[in-house]
């Protein structure tokens, strides 16, 4: 179980960056076909929100594939190590 | 559990359930009268209004409330859930009163879009802070062996919020005239304050209430000892060891139930107003009546929870939402589709009328044509045409309206799917608070879990209207084209879920 926790930590890994060309891609589209200000806003938003969280993916891709959840923490104390 | 103890968990469950569903339902409210607010403070024929509309549509919800949950969780660390809690309330309340006293674009010009949208981003703000402070509250006065059950109250309430939202309006637009016409006429032009301003009387009530309760006493008991953090968005996001079970509360649970939950209420509401095409009181009371039948299974399996284990019954509610949500939704559409119906001829009425447009000699004809279905399906046709009596003028393509009212019995089935759909949602929100709160200690639960909620809702969820709309735009050929948004997400959090979380419920969250 654990060798597979730790190999798709891969999959998520990939996802991150996958997820952030794919909306740099549909917000550059819907931006040139209809370029007014409302859709420009809402694909900021959309990026700058969506971005830092593909980079949170990556990085749990990164713990999972270090092993760190091989074993969750059964205390606090397990956390604050 | 003596008497008292289970005397006092009621009042600290009634306490928090009040303000926090008093707090969705403000923040419902500005969301439910968007288009009615739209008219009356971001006029489209002002370009800056307009844009400070979609602001404070996306901004509110997907920027101001993850960062609500940072600056009032870290609060609710350093000095305590109740002061915190109570000051997201009064937060709240006073800004939901306030947008219902700001006058109107037309009385105080650019000031009014500002004022509102100001007041929107502290409502998304407020929102951030009190639901982590909540369920943290309620689940440090829980007996280990039930607190999947007592946390499961708080998580009524958001449902409930919207429920009372859309019922206030309701009653507000059908009530202000003895003509239906007239009284949604008045509701449009100053009938809407009143949902807001009724907020107040309940704040001021749960505000009174949650002053008479007592601090934590988990958190009591860290305060005395002098083991709360010094830092806690520091111990939450750098330290690693807290990082990654936020990340995994995140990726593994939030995410999944923020796309079902806003599927099953927002965008089924949406789908059966703008794709089926019903009309505006039943596509509202439908959501309406399924949420009534479904709430008591928040408790129902927030309760089991506490037998079972928090993970499998979240797993199995994203997996039958994966599985089911197509079909479902297809049924909506095949009960509201005139092409499955036999029309009843004798019945069709035509109705037209022609009036002249002012300052010129153009005509406007307006025709009403009301088609009967078996079944009891009412479909209303609404084309306003322009007849142009100048040389010169081109005609212009008519405007067609279509508004369908389904029969007794499609509108009874349409329930019965809505609430399905609510099912899943109290499947996997039920247990999540008792899930969050077990997760990370005591000296920085409010901030630890307070992030991964919000993005996974506000974020994740909140967005699902906008991008499942997004997509019917971009693959016309396919109405359902919307779901594959909530599907991806929940399928994703579901495989994240079922291999990294773990179904052990923590008997102690006092460390």
């Amino acid at each position: 179980m654990n060798n597979i926790k730790r190999y798709a930590g891969i999959i998520w890994i990939v996802l991150g960056p996958l997820a952030i060309y794919y909306l740099i891609k549909t917000a550059a589209a819907e931006i040139a076909k209809k370029p007014v200000i409302d859709t420009k806003i809402q694909w900021a938003v959309f990026i700058t929100v969506f971005i830092p969280i593909a980079f949170g993916m990556m990085l749990f891709g990164y713990f999972a594939f270090k092993g760190d959840y091989d074993h969750l923490p059964e205390s606090s104390a397990e956390i604050e190590d | 559990m003596q008497q008292n103890e289970t005397k006092t968990i009621w009042q600290v469950i009634a306490a928090s359930s009040v303000g926090t569903l008093i707090e969705w339902y403000d923040f419902y409210i500005f969301g439910s009268l968007a288009p009615v607010l739209a008219a009356q403070f971001f006029p489209k024929t002002n370009p800056t209004a307009a844009l400070l509309s979609t602001l404070a549509t996306f901004a509110a919800g997907f920027i101001v409330r993850p960062f609500g949950a940072l600056v009032f969780g870290r609060l609710g660390d350093l000095i305590g859930r109740k002061y915190t809690f109570l000051l997201t309330l009064i937060i709240m309340g006073g800004s939901t009163f306030a947008i219902g006293l700001v006058p109107g674009y037309e009385t105080i010009g650019f000031a009014a879009p500002v004022i509102v949208l100001l007041l929107r981003l502290l409502q998304g703000l407020a929102l951030g802070g009190e639901y982590g402070g909540a369920a943290t509250y309620v689940a440090e006065h829980s007996p280990s062996n039930r607190r999947g059950y007592y946390t499961s109250w708080i998580q009524t309430t958001a449902t409930l919020g919207l429920f009372v939202s859309l019922g206030v309006i309701l009653i507000t637009r059908h009530n202000l005239d003895a003509d239906l016409t007239k009284s949604i006429a008045k509701f449009n032009n100053w009938g809407w304050r009143i949902p807001f301003l009724v907020s107040i009387v309940l704040v001021i009530v749960s505000i009174y209430i949650r002053l008479r309760m007592k601090e934590s006493p988990l958190f009591a008991k860290l305060k005395t000892e002098g083991k709360t953090s010094v830092n806690p968005l520091k111990e939450s996001f750098v330290h690693k060891g807290n990082l990654k079970m936020v990340l995994l509360a995140l990726f593994g649970a939030t995410m999944g139930q923020g796309v079902v939950w806003y599927t099953g209420q927002f965008y089924a509401q949406s789908f059966i107003e703008n794709v089926c095409k019903v009309d505006f009181d039943q596509s509202r009371t439908i959501i309406i009546w399924a949420i009534l039948f479904a709430t008591p299974f928040f408790v129902v399996f927030g309760s089991w929870s506490d037998k079972v284990g928090r993970k499998w019954i979240m797993m199995a509610g994203m997996l039958l939402a994966i599985i089911t949500y197509r079909p479902l939704f297809n049924q909506l559409l095949s009960l509201t589709d005139t092409k499955n119906k036999i029309e009843l001829t004798d019945k069709k009425l035509i109705e037209k009328i022609s009036s002249n447009i002012e300052s010129t000699k153009d005509v406007s004809i307006k025709t009403i044509t009301k088609t009967v279905y078996e079944g009891g399906l009412l479909l209303t046709e609404i084309k306003t045409d322009t007849l142009f009596t100048e040389t010169g003028k081109n005609s212009i393509k008519p405007d067609i309206k279509i508004s369908k009212k389904v029969g007794t019995g499609d509108y009874w089935k349409m329930v019965a799917l809505v609430f399905i759909m609510i099912l899943y949602v109290t499947m996997v929100y039920g247990p999540i608070a008792a899930f969050l709160v077990e997760m990370f200690p005591t000296k920085i639960r409010y901030t630890s879990m307070s992030l991964p909620y919000h993005v996974g809702n506000g974020v994740f969820g909140g967005l699902t209207p906008f991008i499942a709309t997004l997509l019917t735009t971009i693959y016309t050929g396919d109405k359902l084209v919307g779901l594959w948004y909530p599907v991806l997400a929940a399928a994703v959090c579901l495989v994240i879920g079922v291999l990294y979380i773990s179904n052990k419920i923590d008997p102690d969250v006092n460390d």
